[in-house]
């Protein structure tokens, strides 16, 4: 008979437990989804989570406005359905937002620039929570200042909506740059660098130590081709969310199916050809550059 | 010692480090592969299946010609771990259509049947053979439904199995990858005198 354990003294929402989640994430395809008929298709091709928000930021960028999380009814469909994780964004310090989302049963929060935020000074003390978060970030003080507020996950600041994988390129490899960095720093060096930076000094030094960030680190914003997912895993990204790359394409099953093989084959050169022929025309896009400095959104909460 | 982690979605470089220490503590080297293509597996002597999403897992295993290799692996009685999403995917039944698994494992599973990631916990579980409770991680896990007549079963959590052993295959409901306890490792793939059960 084998040992039997009763459940008393069983712990949620540690950090283990939040960290650990978005682990089983890696390698995986995080796909925006507005209705649940666009969860399906995504849990089909193959995705790992689906974003659920109320519209992708190509349309945010086109509707303007103040973009707000997703509706809860909407929410709700589709947790119903797909089998897979759905995350939820919420607004920059909007405490509600999250607290609604964690209520719903969303199983990761993203606190993201995508949406208008609630507040310019101050992140969502996220270490409450029970569910984990993921935010955003373009380097590595800010990573640190949002894993120090409680952030389980990080993915790049992307600009958001523009299918121009640019910003997310010069964000990971700042990242990496600045690791690279640290890790060839003394002690009393890192302290200073800590100082400087903003950068929550524990962190500093332990990033410094494990030559990684101490969460999962993804790409994000701007991703709309299998090229695009592939480049952004060669920069040692642990997987790759899609925004309107998926539902902005020509033909949206085929480009889902064709970017989660190409983050399994990114080193294969000869694979991705394969995979990226036939898949029909990507979203058109624009590039960062013809969008003024003060409409991006990468600016936001750092 | 060559151990191959099955690599095409999840959290793979957990177990790369959990095997290298397992080996560790039994005076050996392990070179670890990661698994992302057909041709590979056939090379190793242990392998992992990592926890992630047994949707994804379950796709690019068949799609990438490695499933086969799998049953290959198993019929030769090589060891397996196979961990959450990896459980699912060896079982007979994972009642879901999304997922095609191998029916290696002769147990029936129930996907996310703690409920969602809020409901995701730790908690110490004693295992049969080990000594100590060993820190057991749930991430929207699955649990152990029907238990065929070749199965072990080696911890339950309230009467439901969550850890299990058939032949070479050990499979859990939890991820022993996430804490530094190599223990559920060694079982697996150095089973000696402590860890050994009658199956």
């Amino acid at each position: 008979m084998a040992d039997a354990t009763d459940l008393e003294e069983l712990k949620r929402g540690t950090e283990l437990v939040k960290r650990g989640f978005a682990r089983m994430q890696k390698g995986g395809v995080i796909m925006d989804v507005v209705t649940r008929e666009q969860a399906r298709i995504a849990e089909d091709a193959g995705a790992v989570a689906v974003m659920a928000l109320e519209a992708v930021p190509a349309d945010i960028r086109k509707r303007g406005g103040v973009a707000r999380m997703p509706d809860p009814t909407n929410v709700t469909e589709i947790i119903d359905e797909v089998s897979i994780p759905v995350m939820g964004k919420s607004r920059i310090g909007h405490l509600k937002e999250a607290q609604i989302l964690e209520a719903l049963g969303v199983d990761m929060i993203d606190e993201s620039e995508v949406l208008t935020p609630a507040d310019d000074d101050y992140h969502i003390d996220k270490r409450d929570f029970t569910s984990p978060f993921v935010c955003g970030a373009r380097n590595l003080p800010e990573a640190l200042r949002r894993i120090n507020e409680g952030a389980a996950m990080i993915r790049t600041k992307g600009e958001a909506g523009t299918g121009d994988v640019n910003q997310a390129v010069e964000h990971q490899r700042t990242m990496q740059r600045q690791i690279r960095e640290i890790k060839g720093l003394e002690y009393d060096e890192r302290e200073k660098w800590a100082r400087e930076h903003g950068a929550p000094r524990e962190l500093v030094h332990e990033t410094a130590e494990q030559e990684r960030l101490p969460v999962v680190n993804f790409a994000a914003g701007g991703i709309a081709t299998p090229a695009d997912a592939a480049l952004m895993m060669h920069y040692d990204c642990d997987g790759i969310f899609v925004g309107s790359g998926i539902f902005g394409a020509e033909d949206p099953v085929e480009m889902g199916n064709a970017i989660v093989e190409a983050v399994n084959n990114w080193d294969d050169p000869e694979a991705l050809a394969d995979i990226a022929s036939g898949i029909g025309k990507g979203m058109k896009g624009q590039s960062k550059d013809s969008i003024p400095e003060e409409e991006r959104l990468e600016g936001r909460g750092v | 010692m060559k151990a191959g982690v099955i690599a095409v979605q999840g959290d793979v470089s957990e177990h790369a480090d959990a095997i290298r220490h397992a080996a560790a503590a039994h005076g050996e080297e392990a070179e670890v592969v990661e698994i992302r293509s057909a041709g590979l597996v056939p090379d190793c002597d242990v392998l992992c299946m990592p926890g992630g999403e047994s949707t994804t897992i379950s796709r690019l295993i068949h799609r990438e010609g490695i499933a086969a290799e799998i049953r290959d692996h198993v019929a030769a009685g090589k060891p397996v771990l196979a961990t959450c999403a990896g459980l699912i995917v060896l079982s007979r039944d994972a009642k879901d259509e999304r997922v095609d698994p191998l029916g290696l494992l002769d147990v029936t599973v129930d996907r996310n049947a703690f409920g969602r990631q809020k409901d995701s916990f730790e908690a110490r579980i004693d295992v049969t053979g080990l000594e100590e409770p060993f820190p057991a991680v749930f991430i929207r896990a699955p649990l152990i439904d029907e238990v065929g007549d070749d199965v072990t079963t080696l911890a339950t959590v309230e009467d439901r199995p969550v850890l299990v052993r058939q032949g070479p295959i050990v499979g859990t409901s939890f991820h022993p990858e996430l804490t530094d306890d190599d223990r559920i490792h060694e079982l697996a793939f150095f089973p000696d005198e402590r860890t050994e059960v009658a199956a």
